[in-house]
């Protein structure tokens, strides 16, 4: 941590330490003078949890990353602290908890990556206009769902769509890694009607097997 | 940097050692007994009576003065003054009338009627006085703080207090309330499955899955952790406020009375001392069939003895659906967490209740492991509770990760529920939303707060309802209102909003819809002035300190590494501050402290501004006076 802070002081802007009110490099989340605990900074969630920015996010490091700085800023770190540190230690672990559900979950991070570089994913119960293909796709799978009267059929369904999901997670990756962010954008946006769709399979394989 | 790591130091903490520091306890409040525990050196103690006794049970009795008995005492007393008496008082925190008709039949004593539709908690009438449930529970909490203080021989005045994973914002803000009221300070409100797999966690070194089943008096939750090394990993948590052991021997006990009522004859009625004799006796026999596989008692009240006579396999038949719901949703979190049982790697019992063989060979069965239990699964709660209070007042690597149980929402058009914070989110938490105005110059706006996983609001529970006033006269749909929810460490909610165009902020006047109004609350500590008035001074005092020495600690470092900004006669001048200041924070003068703090500032602010500008001229030299576009922003940077 000593060198990313290090680096900062001399790349970032400077702030006010609210505690002993000398210099601090603004994306510090300890003034490198008293100690006290900042504001969370404005950067992005790989940065918060010292991850390098890219789709292949390992599990591991993840958790690594999220559980060294919850350590470090968990709110029952100050539990005896004064109100205002407790109030900064809660801000910075509401912005770590922030990043780790984002990251951990392969959907919302492609969301978030494509729009950190500066891409646009078709928001949510969008028309799909111009993803005939997809379009198509998904009525058709709705479809079959509809006239799936046995857990088996759904779960073969299921199963299916579940491969599917894990295809795009892979298409998602190379997009990635050579920078096409229409691409990214539209796996994406295929990758959300999947996991909805795999979410409706899961509701009604409950309901088929209720009543069996 | 060396600074900064020893301040940092866990255990050695110099803002914690303010002097005549009180203990910090562990208690486990339950529906039908209560325990409280201190971490040592070791691990953590239960504190036992001179009988050895841990469990003190959670029942309160009245006497016509007002003054209070809890414990063993109180719950002999039942039988003979239940119009004194008070038990599972647990079940209506944070409950407003309607949410009783659930648990018809269970509640052995008066409740206040309440006129139709309105809300607020319950408030019931013992001994000829009207109570909250938050008065009965801090009753509870004074005699387990008695019970620490007597055992230690010093004052304890904080706590970490567990509550049900399931218990929604109204339960767990009452419980704050009820020890507030006792004059304890909540370290951190705690999910009781979360304690217990601490306590298990430290004291086996479990690695890996585990579920921790809790089947406690008047509760039932199931949580899924991940442990690791120092990390106790929420994954998810699911369970029933109103299912618990209360609920089994009340089955029991209504077989009973129906054998009672043939034998006695179908003209008899029966009174609520049959009803109370009977829910003793299937206690009992839910107790003794745990170990024997027959038995009979007997129920003696008003004078008429009937003889029962139970099985083990009788007694199952006529709890399984209870336990079988408990099971039910033990697959749901599971579901929800995308894992299998086999994946899990143990299960923990915790509560009485798990005693029952059939709860053990069930959660077994689903499971595919036996069920672990050799922490008392009475008192691993409380345990975990005093091991978590020892951490956070003397600092720990332990790291509890806890999520909220039930999703947060509020009230659309048409009465469905907008979720803003779903279930098994990682706390703290805090996620915005953003309203706008559906009339040209509305001024006002009304905010309806939900918990629950159903659509509709009526279905979910209501936690509060705001106003938002005095929003600037805009076009319909230009006003953009900015609310945000934020859940902190202990799972309680605040609402705050601000207007976006303008930057005026609300005033968010939050009405719980059960919980208890700050009025209420100053009234109850007015009238409960025994300690209210020191226990406030005292930690007024102590938070003034702490922020004192907050201040000196700071300014030392700030001394330590640019002390060579002072000019002359300055340092002398910080030094004499600091002096006063010392002697400020020896005294017990609160605001002599505020004064105080207020002349260091004063004496320092010169040095401030240079240490600000040499930052400030450092930084601008690292960077090169080229690359200063102004507002650039910093990912600009690469």
């Amino acid at each position: 941590m000593n060198e990313a802070e290090a680096t900062a002081a001399g790349g970032g802007a400077i702030s006010t330490c609210w505690s002993c009110r000398g210099p601090v490099a603004g994306d510090s989340i300890f003034c490198a003078t008293c100690g006290a605990v900042q504001p969370p900074a404005d950067v992005d969630h790989f940065a918060r949890l010292d991850l390098t920015p890219t789709f292949d996010v390992d599990a591991d490091s993840l958790d690594r990353g999220y559980f060294d700085a919850q350590r470090r800023l968990h709110p029952d770190r100050f539990a005896t602290r004064t109100p205002r540190e407790r109030a900064f230690s809660q801000l910075q672990a509401v912005s770590l908890n922030e990043a780790y559900e984002t990251l951990k979950d392969p959907l919302r991070r492609a969301d978030y990556l494509v729009t950190l570089k500066g891409g646009e994913v078709a928001p949510e119960g969008c028309s799909l206009v111009n993803e005939q293909e997809l379009l198509h796709e998904v009525m058709e799978r709705r479809e079959e769902l509809a006239e799936a009267d046995s857990v088996a059929a759904v779960e073969a369904l299921e199963a299916a769509a579940s491969d599917d999901f894990g295809r795009c997670i892979a298409a998602l990756s190379t997009a990635f890694a050579c920078d096409d962010l229409p691409a990214a954008a539209r796996l994406t946006t295929r990758m959300r009607y999947l996991g909805k769709y795999i979410e409706e399979c899961r509701s009604r394989r409950t309901r088929l097997g209720r009543h069996t | 940097m060396a600074q900064l790591i020893q301040i940092r130091e866990p255990g050695k903490d110099p803002l914690a050692e303010t002097g005549d520091a009180p203990v910090a306890v562990g208690i486990d409040l339950g529906t039908t007994n209560s325990v409280v525990a201190v971490g040592t050196e070791a691990g953590a103690e239960v504190i036992r009576d001179d009988n050895g006794e841990a469990l003190v049970p959670s029942v309160v009795a009245y006497a016509a003065d007002g003054s209070a008995v809890v414990g063993e005492l109180a719950r002999r007393l039942m039988l003979d003054r239940p119009d004194v008496v008070v038990g599972s008082i647990k079940r209506l925190m944070g409950r407003g009338l309607a949410d009783l008709k659930t648990l018809a039949g269970v509640l052995p004593y008066d409740v206040e009627p309440q006129a139709e539709g309105a809300s607020g908690m319950v408030r019931i009438t013992v001994a000829g006085r009207r109570l909250t449930p938050v008065e009965v529970s801090a009753e509870i909490l004074k005699a387990l703080r008695d019970r620490a203080e007597q055992h230690l021989g010093r004052a304890v005045g904080k706590a970490v207090v567990t509550v049900p994973a399931y218990f929604d914002d109204a339960a767990r803000t009452a419980t704050k309330d009820a020890a507030r009221l006792a004059g304890l300070e909540v370290l951190r409100l705690v999910n009781e499955p979360t304690a217990a797999a601490l306590a298990y966690g430290l004291d086996e070194g479990a690695e890996g899955l585990y579920a921790i089943y809790d089947l406690g008096g008047g509760t039932f939750d199931i949580s899924l952790l991940r442990m690791e090394k120092g990390v106790f990993q929420v994954l998810a948590t699911g369970g029933d406020a109103a299912l618990g052991g209360d609920d089994l021997d009340h089955a029991v006990a209504e077989t009973f009375l129906a054998e009672r009522k043939t034998r006695l004859g179908e003209e008899e009625t029966l009174t609520s001392a049959d009803v109370k004799m009977a829910l003793m006796s299937a206690r009992l026999a839910k107790e003794c069939l745990s170990t024997q596989t027959t038995g009979s008692w007997v129920i003696d009240a008003g004078g008429r003895q009937t003889n029962h006579s139970l099985s083990r396999d009788a007694l199952e038949a006529v709890i399984e659906p209870f336990v079988a719901r408990t099971v039910g949703i033990c697959r749901e979190v599971l579901a929800d967490a995308g894992v299998t049982p086999e994946q899990v790697k143990g299960v923990v019992l915790v509560g009485g209740s798990t005693r029952v063989p059939l709860v053990r060979r069930q959660v077994g069965d689903f499971f595919g492991t036996r069920p672990l239990a050799h922490i008392d699964p009475d008192e691993v709660v409380a345990v975990g509770a005093a091991l978590q209070a020892r951490a956070l007042t003397a600092g720990s690597e332990t790291l509890l990760l806890d999520v909220t149980p039930l999703s947060l929402g509020i009230e659309t058009m048409g009465g469905l529920v907008e979720k803003i914070i779903p279930r098994n989110t990682p706390i703290p938490v805090a996620k915005a939303q953003e309203f706008t105005t559906y009339q040209d110059g509305q001024s006002a706006m009304a905010i309806h707060v939900l918990q629950g996983e159903r659509e509709m609001a009526e279905q979910c529970r209501s936690l509060a309802r705001f106003e938002l006033h005095a929003i600037p006269s805009m076009a319909a749909g230009a006003a953009r209102i900015r609310v945000t929810f934020a859940v902190d460490a202990d799972g309680l909610l605040t609402v705050s909003a601000a207007e976006q165009t303008t930057g005026v902020e609300q005033e968010v006047a939050v009405k719980p819809s059960y919980g208890l109004s700050e009025d209420e609350m100053a009234n109850m500590l007015y009238e409960s002035m025994a300690h209210a008035g020191d226990d406030m001074v005292r930690r007024l005092l102590a938070e003034a300190r702490v922020e004192a020495r907050r201040v000196q600690l700071a300014v030392a470092a700030a001394l330590n590494v640019d002390g060579d900004l002072l000019v002359e006669g300055e340092h002398e001048l910080i030094n004499d501050a600091m002096a006063a200041l010392d002697a400020a924070i020896a005294g017990e003068d609160r605001d002599a402290i505020g004064a105080r703090v207020e002349d260091l500032e004063k004496a320092t602010r010169a040095f401030a501004e240079r240490r600000m500008d040499r930052g400030i001229r450092e930084a601008l030299r690292g960077r090169g006076v080229d690359e200063l576009a102004p507002a650039s922003p910093p990912e600009a940077e690469g």
